[in-house]
């Protein structure tokens, strides 16, 4: 029998190893999955390479990741935001580094990685800074820049819904990420508001196959990130 | 007495008010952060434009009423926001194969130097201490059909933002069609910038000392 359910966080993330590549879905606070990253931060594997768009905000999810110094490397798009310090602090100390790119093109290297696209050329960021050392080509008069797909060991996702297969309905924006980072992984771990009965998700409207999950935990009241930043919260309480 | 009441050019509204103006009925458009955001409140009677937000909806609405936010729906300013009818959701790869892809029609952006050949400059003074942060304007310059730029005339300080060539980093090179400033709104074409219209109480040669390169007037009948 199929049974992707885990009975919580802790379990779901113990296998993250030092030195891995972690996705984490979010654009934003809208679908971090934060109880996720609280587990990784209790069980406190580092020197991670860390791809999310964003760096996280005041000290909790992501940034007290970051905080508690398991990350080494960040790729994202767009690593200062309202609220964000640690990133930008550690940053500016150059005490982790930066692999920046632009978020289509981080989205289409996600996608790249978990389609089996090692590969491709992209019409964003030619001419710029970000396109410096690249390999180019014209195409039709074009120039187009060269990426890679990116693969991960890990990815952590949150989701709105989930049944035991690993089928994934999210909600609103928060699906962002989550989709092509269930891709990308060897391992998926996905954090549900609910978890259902098998059988319960119409096949037409799931928009995550089971087939990219490894593990589901439900986390029926997730925090709110941006409530946590107001009251000045830190990760670990 | 000077009569210092009288209003020079135009307010983050109005210009919003004059980029709304230019969007066709039934155009899609993507909004960047800042002044461009409230492009989406000025749409005149009788005109539907669908809104793309990046982070993954068609069909963005106003801002919800207080106690009404759901912070889990927002847009690319991490701002809530609500849906519209007929709007839908995708995942950021389906978001930039719309971008991209040449799907959008329109992309209003923020600047901070655009230069006479229509490069933008929008994501980073390029400062050593500067920590880059990019998001997705370069895809959306590389893939909008039309690039329009909404942005105050001239920095802070004084200093020109529309100039002879950008020395921040550009965002993409020769993307801009067009600038809106408070003080005019202002055509990219390949033999320079032309004057479209000029904001209330600005005159060209006004205009031309707070532009840092040669502008250009059309003829009547160009316009």
């Amino acid at each position: 029998m199929i049974n992707k359910i885990v009975n919580s966080s802790a379990e779901a993330v113990k296998e993250i190893q030092d030195g891995a590549t972690v996705m984490i879905g979010g654009f934003g606070e809208a679908g971090s999955p934060i109880e996720l990253i609280h587990a990784l931060i209790d069980q406190g594997a580092k020197n991670l390479t860390v791809v999310s768009n964003n760096t996280g905000s005041g000290h909790v999810g992501l940034a007290a990741l970051i905080a508690n110094r398991q990350v080494k490397k960040m790729i994202c798009s767009f690593p200062r935001t309202a609220n964000s310090t640690v990133f930008p602090e550690l940053y500016s100390a150059g005490e982790i580094e930066l692999e920046l790119v632009p978020q289509g093109t981080l989205a289409e290297r996600i996608r790249a990685g978990g389609a089996g696209i090692p590969a491709f050329y992209t019409p964003a960021s030619v001419n710029t800074p970000l396109a410096e050392g690249k390999e180019s080509r014209i195409f039709m008069d074009s120039e187009y820049v060269l990426e890679y797909g990116i693969k991960a060991d890990f990815s952590l996702v949150k989701c709105e819904t989930a049944d035991r297969y690993g089928n994934l309905l999210y909600h609103a924006t928060a699906r962002n990420f989550g989709p092509i980072m269930c891709t990308a992984a060897k391992v998926t771990i996905v954090q549900a508001r609910s978890i259902v009965d098998a059988g319960q998700i119409d096949p037409e409207i799931v928009i995550t196959p089971g087939i990219y999950v490894k593990k589901v935990v439900e986390i029926n009241n997730p925090a709110t990130e941006s409530k946590l930043v107001a009251d000045e919260m830190r990760y670990p309480w | 007495m000077v009569n210092t009441d009288k209003k020079i050019g135009w307010d983050r509204a109005e210009m919003a008010q004059k980029v709304a103006l230019d969007i066709p009925d039934g155009s899609y458009v993507n909004l960047g952060i800042g002044i461009p955001e409230m492009v989406a409140g000025f749409v005149p009677e009788g005109r539907e434009v669908i809104y793309q937000t990046e982070n993954g909806l068609l069909g963005m609405g106003k801002i919800p009423d207080k106690g009404k936010e759901d912070r889990e729906l927002v847009n690319a300013g991490k701002k809530c926001i609500t849906t519209v009818p007929g709007a839908s959701y995708f995942h950021h790869a389906d978001s930039f194969t719309m971008i991209r892809g040449g799907h959008i029609d329109i992309c209003v952006l923020g600047a901070m130097q655009v230069s006479k050949e229509g490069d933008l400059a929008n994501w980073s003074t390029g400062a050593k201490n500067a920590i880059p942060a990019v998001g997705g304007a370069m895809d959306l310059v590389a893939g909008v059909k039309r690039i329009f730029v909404i942005t105050q005339h001239v920095t802070k300080h004084g200093e020109p933002k529309i100039i002879e060539k950008c020395t921040f980093p550009l965002t993409g090179k020769q993307v801009v069609e067009r600038i809106y400033t408070n003080l005019a709104i202002l055509d990219v074409k390949s033999e320079g910038l032309f004057v479209r219209e000029l904001a209330p109480n600005v005159d060209l040669s006004y205009l031309q000392t707070q532009t840092g390169t040669k502008l250009n007037q059309y003829k009547k009948k160009q316009l």
